[in-house]
């Protein structure tokens, strides 16, 4: 399985808003808490659609949860 | 381990028993023997592929209500209530991966009866083959929740 090229800081951004649980964030955005492990260990890149949402979820930009290319080490 | 990941493994290993029990209930109800006709025969594999296909189904939503039972009591979890969209990229993978494997046994089935095999040969490849692509399903399904997709 190659590595995903898309990368994100959802845990980043669970904890920085008030600790939201894995389980809390999925069902603002509508998938299971499965999907949620997925995003945050690379494991999959979500769809355009989901992507949106769990940037709203947020308030923030796309790009500010997403982004392309290495940047793990920021 | 997740509830699909775990999901995946009971239907590996269920999937495996049910059929393993039924070809050992099965097995010595086959009519071999001297001058036995040919109807008789193709009676016993029809009502084979048929009770199968029925017994898996009754004993798959058992072992599934069985195991989303035992899941709640264990980890006070509730079973998703829906599949998303990795769940539905997941099931289309496993689906190819367990056609793909369907189909090149039937071609074998086939292949058996152009190099002019006994009947009961095509049968059991074909048989095996739907056994062998309905684990495949399963294990393509846990191994793209485990390493992803």
């Amino acid at each position: 399985m190659g590595k995903n090229l898309v990368g994100n800081h959802i845990r980043k951004l669970r904890f920085n808003h008030d600790e939201m649980t894995q389980q809390q964030l999925a069902d603002k955005v509508g998938v299971t808490r499965q999907t949620i492990v997925a995003l945050e260990k690379g494991n999959y890149s979500p769809s355009l659609e989901l992507a949106f949402r769990i940037a709203h979820a947020f308030n923030l930009p796309l790009e500010e949860v997403f982004f392309y290319g290495d940047q793990t080490k920021e | 381990m997740t509830y699909q990941e775990k999901k995946s493994i009971v239907s590996v290993v269920s999937a495996i028993l049910i059929f393993v029990s039924y070809c050992l209930y099965m097995y010595p109800r086959y009519p071999g023997g001297e001058g036995v006709e040919p109807s008789e025969v193709f009676h016993y594999w029809g009502s084979f592929v048929l009770y199968l296909t029925l017994f898996s189904i009754v004993a798959h939503i058992i072992i599934s209500i069985i195991f989303n039972i035992v899941f709640r009591l264990t980890t006070n979890e509730k079973e998703p209530a829906f599949a998303d969209e990795l769940d539905k990229l997941i099931d289309l993978k496993a689906f190819r991966n367990s056609f793909f494997v369907f189909v090149v046994g039937f071609l074998f089935a086939m292949g058996s009866l152009v190099f002019y095999q006994p009947l009961h040969v095509m049968f059991i490849i074909m048989i095996s083959a739907g056994f062998i692509s309905d684990v495949t399903g399963s294990v393509t399904k846990l191994y793209h929740y485990r390493r992803g997709v």
